[in-house]
């Protein structure tokens, strides 16, 4: 230490200030080690952290999967945290998958997927490069309109679309869930937007002095060239229309329209007090996404970040 | 940006000179409108008709069905503020609302610490992000086996001794934070993956140059990981506030919204539904869209937003 004068009264303690400032202003200071026990206790509140919050995330739907796997008189009387006796009992998710309704109600989201999924691919990305690669009158207020329309949350506006779909004559017919996903999503065209720009000009003209048409150019250039930004488009708006249930509920009542969402939810009414059953009902229509998930992980998440950095 | 726009409009004319069978001029004027025929189209229809026809709706006596509806002005809006129980919603609002703060505290942490080296490091990732891309409904169900009485919660507390059964959801004192619990549940994932996709932008190096010039952990945070997580908060923000006053399927599924559960949509889809009072449910909704126009607008003041520029 600096004890440089070797009297050690109490105002000796302000006098080390002068060699410690020599010292920090030289330039190839050693860092100043942090104490072992600080760096472990450091990283073990780090692991024990993450255990606590995977824990938190886990533990609901590991006690759903048990109890599906259960028998009815076992679901009533043990304790929710015990694992069941039979791992291989699918009685319940037989139950589920018939008395629910499950097989249509994957036909029609799928069916109600492909088709709003592929129509917002091509009319986002026929958008994208009309307003990126042409000069044209107004075309400052059509993107005012294509911009302020993000910042309208279609929630608050349901009762009046409700109006609109019903004039339509789309009420209760798959045709409204697909309108609205292709109609009121305009965040595919700011992924296509932001994609199409980094897409040289340069290659549009060439194709244009070898009498491309606007149409041929769009369709042999611009689309091929914009897959990455369309694997994001179909991942948002897969899980989001696969997820969504608010649309379906509201202009879907039918229940042979039914989809996975609101057939599981009425799937609910007649098993009230069957935990078993609601359960594989449940984790049935969860199977899928995690499937989905541990297969295009790296995709996903990536989607994820663009997606919603516009 | 100019000078390339320029150019390939040069392009353009040079190419309509020499091809003979291009299109004429009137018809190159129409190309992109007609590549926006389908999308103005779909917006106009989906987007804007609505926005006019509630502002319309919401001055008037409209049940939804008969053919005769008329002008009332702003009795609607009275009702509005007249009624406390109207404006009681809002108030469910805000155990959204602090949850979402939690919820972003939370995120920003989890992913300052995964975005170190860390053992199990995806494996973590994946758990903390997949209640995000699970259906509503069944992250409804899961939790309501969760918090019925002897279901997960009350097994989960009497291993530690606690042993009386609440009534998570039907305890008008507890059901709110329950509910809002599960929000943070559900939604956490995505605003950490999006603040672990904004740290991990900034490239590796600058984190090795400052480790070795002797920065702390909490320097790294202050100065390269703060900095560069900026624009994507003032985004969760926003998403967080809107997406609190518009809470709809988790509540609605789990309890319909009884004992005071009851959120600003499912009381307006309630309203237009089932009570047939488009009118006042569309005044209700205007005042919601003018709020979230406001929050938006007071949020790009406060975070100027560069990516707003689109041309």
């Amino acid at each position: 230490m600096t004890t440089v004068s070797s009297t050690p009264t109490p105002s000796s303690s302000a006098r080390p200030t002068p060699p410690r400032v020599t010292y920090a202003a030289r330039p190839e200071s050693p860092r100043r080690p942090t104490p072992r026990w600080v760096r472990w206790s450091v990283t073990t509140g780090k692991y024990l952290s993450l255990v606590a919050v995977s824990l938190a995330m886990v533990v609901p739907l590991v006690v759903v999967v048990f109890t599906s796997l259960k028998t009815h008189e076992e679901a009533a009387v043990s304790n929710p945290l015990s694992p069941p006796h039979d791992w291989f009992n699918l009685h319940n998710y037989a139950v589920a998958f018939t008395d629910g309704r499950m097989l249509p109600a994957f036909l029609n989201t799928t069916f109600i997927l492909v088709i709003s999924v592929v129509g917002n691919i091509i009319v986002g990305s026929m958008a994208a490069y009309a307003i990126d690669r042409f000069e044209f009158r107004f075309k400052k207020l059509v993107l005012v309109l294509f911009l302020l329309a993000t910042l309208v949350p279609s929630v608050t506006t349901q009762v009046a679309t409700f109006q609109v779909i019903d004039t339509l004559g789309l009420f209760n017919t798959r045709w409204s869930a697909i309108a609205l996903y292709m109609g009121t999503d305009i965040l595919s065209i700011y992924i296509f937007l932001q994609f199409i720009r980094g897409i040289p000009v340069s290659l549009d003209e060439s194709a244009r002095l070898d009498g491309a048409s606007s149409f041929t150019i769009y369709r042999r250039i611009i689309l091929p060239l914009l897959r990455p930004a369309i694997a994001t488009v179909v991942i948002i708006k897969g899980i989001f229309v696969y997820n969504d249930f608010y649309v379906p509920f509201l202009y879907m009542p039918s229940s042979d329209l039914g989809v996975v969402s609101t057939s599981l939810f009425r799937f609910k009414g007649p098993f009230g007090a069957q935990w078993e059953a609601i359960s594989a009902g449940a984790i049935l229509v969860i199977l899928p996404t995690l499937a989905v998930f541990l297969a295009l992980q790296r995709l996903i998440y990536n989607g994820m970040t663009s997606g919603s950095t516009k | 940006m100019s000078s390339p726009t320029t150019a390939s409009a040069v392009a353009r004319g040079v190419a309509g000179e020499m091809v003979v069978s291009s299109p004429g001029r009137l018809a190159s004027r129409w190309t992109p409108w007609l590549f926006l025929l389908a999308p103005l189209l779909l917006l106009a229809v989906f987007t804007w008709v609505p926005v006019a026809n509630l502002f319309f709706y919401s001055v008037t006596d409209w049940d939804g069905v008969s053919p005769d509806r008329s002008l009332v002005g702003l009795a609607n809006y009275r009702e509005l503020v007249t009624r406390p129980e109207l404006f009681r919603v809002f108030l469910v609002s805000g155990y959204y609302l602090a949850a979402s703060v939690v919820q972003l505290v939370l995120a920003l942490y989890l992913a300052t610490v995964l975005s170190f080296k860390t053992r199990f490091r995806n494996l973590f990732k994946g758990i903390i992000f997949f209640p995000y891309l699970i259906n509503g409904v069944a992250i409804a169900f899961v939790f309501l086996f969760f918090f019925k009485p002897g279901g997960t919660l009350d097994s989960l507390l009497a291993l530690v001794g606690i042993s009386h059964d609440r009534l998570w959801l039907g305890d008008p004192a507890l059901a709110n934070p329950s509910l809002a619990a599960v929000s943070v549940w559900r939604y956490l994932g995505l605003n950490f993956i999006l603040f672990l996709g904004a740290i991990q932008s900034v490239p590796g190096s600058l984190y090795e140059a400052a480790e070795l010039d002797g920065a702390t952990r909490w320097q790294q945070f202050r100065y390269l990981i703060a900095p560069s997580i900026k624009p994507i908060l003032g985004l969760s923000v926003i998403l967080a506030i809107s997406g609190s006053l518009a809470v709809f399927e988790i509540p609605f599924i789990m309890t319909g919204g009884a004992g005071g559960t009851t959120t600003f949509v499912i009381q307006t889809v309630k309203q237009a539904f089932v009570f047939n009072k488009v009118g006042l449910a569309s005044a209700a909704s205007v005042v919601l869209l003018a709020l979230v126009l406001l929050i938006t607008w007071i949020q790009r003041r406060i975070v100027p937003d560069e990516r707003v520029d689109l041309t």
